[in-house]
């Protein structure tokens, strides 16, 4: 089968603009396929270039090597077939919750009263129905976050990116927010990148977990799958035997590379 | 109720700090009231000072002998068409520059010299151009306004956020979408955010102008009066004037209320 996201042999070099001579490699020779369906979460310390390899797979961001291929066909300019979670707000704050939502299909040229009778269905999936004509600004971090996911699936894109879409959330609602991702994922299954720190996170929600190398030239140092049973609670399923187990095993292999990230901050 | 009646409490002294200024300025200028303090002669107050009474007569005159109505339109027109003009001019340039990277480097010196230059002193040569009519006051209303509307569009569009800017991007918006969801959008909050100010210069860009050179509007009413050393017209003008600017901003004031509401307010706290 045709991997729904295909990073092959990715490397990212940045440059300094001030000095061309200093150089950084965030991303180095890194591979990832993602199966039509599957959940995949990417996790690693913090400043390791997850945010890069993401943007390189949204199309935002050119790889200084390697390919991107979705659907076998290789990625050139904006990827159109995926949809992409932000971690900061990504709302236009002059538009209001409804209009923020109807943008993608106002962009594809949808007449505005489809696109509003869309919008509000998918602002009542989220748990959002009344709130159409509030401002970015009146809602709090949650709402915010369920306007994006409604921004972004009412486009129906197969392939999900997602990066740290819920790091600046309260633990509460950011699993009643995980959980909702759950079921509006196993209602429609669609390909998902996880970009993380939280392993407990990345555990819950996925069919299998990347670990990347702590920072400069990541790469990826282990893969597991997650083998718990769907439908899952994330706020249960932290508590059974085989969460455990899978925890305890990846933790291990990541602590290292998590100390190695915290030396390299602390010496900046 | 209590915030209410502080600020009813406010306006009234605030009233009172300006009947207590007019009382003031007529006690400091009356030949009769005081012996002269400063002044030989008595009446030498008046004349640099003016008196109070007298100018308000002569604003009660204006505007009960309905002189005043025609020499006010005719700033306010100058008012508007430079705010109008300046403002869309601003806009497009903005949005020019700070879409294309080549010109605006090209152009940036020029800018730069063009904004530090004093441009009330184009005003004679404006007059030269077009005339002592209203387009002249027009032309520097617009000099002043452009370049407040320019530099903030300029920021609007260089400050969109990227993640805002990279959303829109993955919803598909093409790059005319992206122009017109995104970038007007964030350059016209700049626009409004500076709204007191450009409607501001292109009220002084008019009065200037008909100061300068002109046959009707409260400028000329005002270059008259000096002319003839009617001090007392010439503070009935400046008084007429302020209240006018005043009046304007207020206007603007309401139009930002409505145009702006996605803006937080500080001190709104109402978040369902």
């Amino acid at each position: 089968m045709t991997a729904a996201l295909a990073l092959e042999n990715i490397t990212c070099t940045f440059v300094s603009r001030e000095d061309r001579a200093s150089r950084y490699t965030a991303v180095k020779d890194t591979s990832l396929k993602v199966a039509p369906g599957e959940f995949v979460s990417v996790v690693g310390p913090t400043g390791c270039g997850k945010s890069t390899l993401l943007n390189v797979a949204a199309g935002l961001l050119e790889p200084s090597a390697g390919a991107v291929r979705v659907f076998g066909e290789p990625l050139a300019g904006v990827n159109s077939r995926a949809g992409y979670l932000f971690q900061s707000d990504a709302l236009m704050p002059w538009r209001n919750a409804l209009d923020n939502v109807a943008a993608g299909l106002e962009f594809r040229g949808l007449p505005i009263e489809e696109a509003r009778a869309r919008g509000n269905d998918w602002l009542k999936r989220v748990g959002l129905a009344g709130f159409g004509d509030r401002y970015p600004h009146q809602l709090s971090g949650g709402m915010k976050k369920r306007v994006a996911l409604a921004q972004t699936l009412i486009l129906d894109p197969e392939i999900l990116l997602m990066d740290e879409p819920f790091s600046a959330l309260d633990v509460q609602t950011r699993q009643l927010m995980e959980n909702e991702l759950l079921e509006l994922w196993s209602a429609n299954r669609k390909s998902v990148v996880f970009i993380t720190h939280d392993l407990e996170e990345a555990i819950a929600l996925s069919d299998r977990v990347v670990v990347l190398s702590a920072g400069p030239e990541t790469r990826p140092i282990g893969e597991y799958r997650i083998d718990l049973a769907r439908p899952r609670d994330v706020s249960e399923i932290r508590l059974v035997p085989r969460f455990l187990e899978l925890h305890a095993e990846i933790w291990h292999a990541m602590k290292a590379e998590v100390l190695k990230g915290y030396a390299q901050q602390q010496r900046q | 109720m209590r915030s209410s009646s502080g600020s009813s409490t406010l306006r009234i002294w605030q009233l009172a700090l300006l009947a207590g200024l007019f009382v003031l300025w007529h006690v400091g200028t009356s030949p009769t009231l005081l012996p002269p303090l400063y002044f030989d002669d008595p009446n030498r107050a008046a004349f640099f000072f003016g008196e109070p009474l007298k100018v308000l007569h002569r604003i009660w005159d204006w505007f009960a002998g309905g002189d005043i109505y025609r020499h006010l339109w005719i700033t306010l027109l100058e008012t508007m068409l430079a705010f109008v003009i300046g403002t869309v001019l601003g806009l497009g340039v903005g949005l020019w520059l700070a879409l294309s990277p080549m010109a605006s480097a090209l152009l940036d010196p020029y800018i730069k010299a063009l904004n530090s230059m004093p441009r009330v002193i184009l005003a004679p040569i404006f007059a030269v151009w077009f005339g002592l009519g209203v387009a002249s006051k027009v032309a520097l209303g617009v000099t002043l306004v452009f370049f407040i509307v320019f530099f903030n569009v300029y920021q609007g569009v260089r400050e969109v956020s990227p993640v805002v800017l990279a959303n829109a991007k993955m919803l598909g918006a093409s790059r005319r979408q992206l122009l017109r969801y995104v970038f007007i959008p964030s350059a016209m909050s700049w626009v409004f955010a500076s709204l007191h100010n450009s409607v501001g210069l292109a009220f002084v860009g008019a009065v200037v102008g008909e100061y300068l050179g002109s046959s009707q509007g409260v400028g000329y009413l005002i270059l008259q009066a000096e002319g003839v050393f009617d001090i007392n017209t010439v503070f009935a003008g400046i008084l007429v004037l302020t209240a006018f600017a005043l009046v304007l901003d207020w206007t603007v004031t309401l139009a930002e209320r409505r145009l702006m509401v996605w803006q937080p307010r500080s001190g709104e706290t109402e978040k369902i």
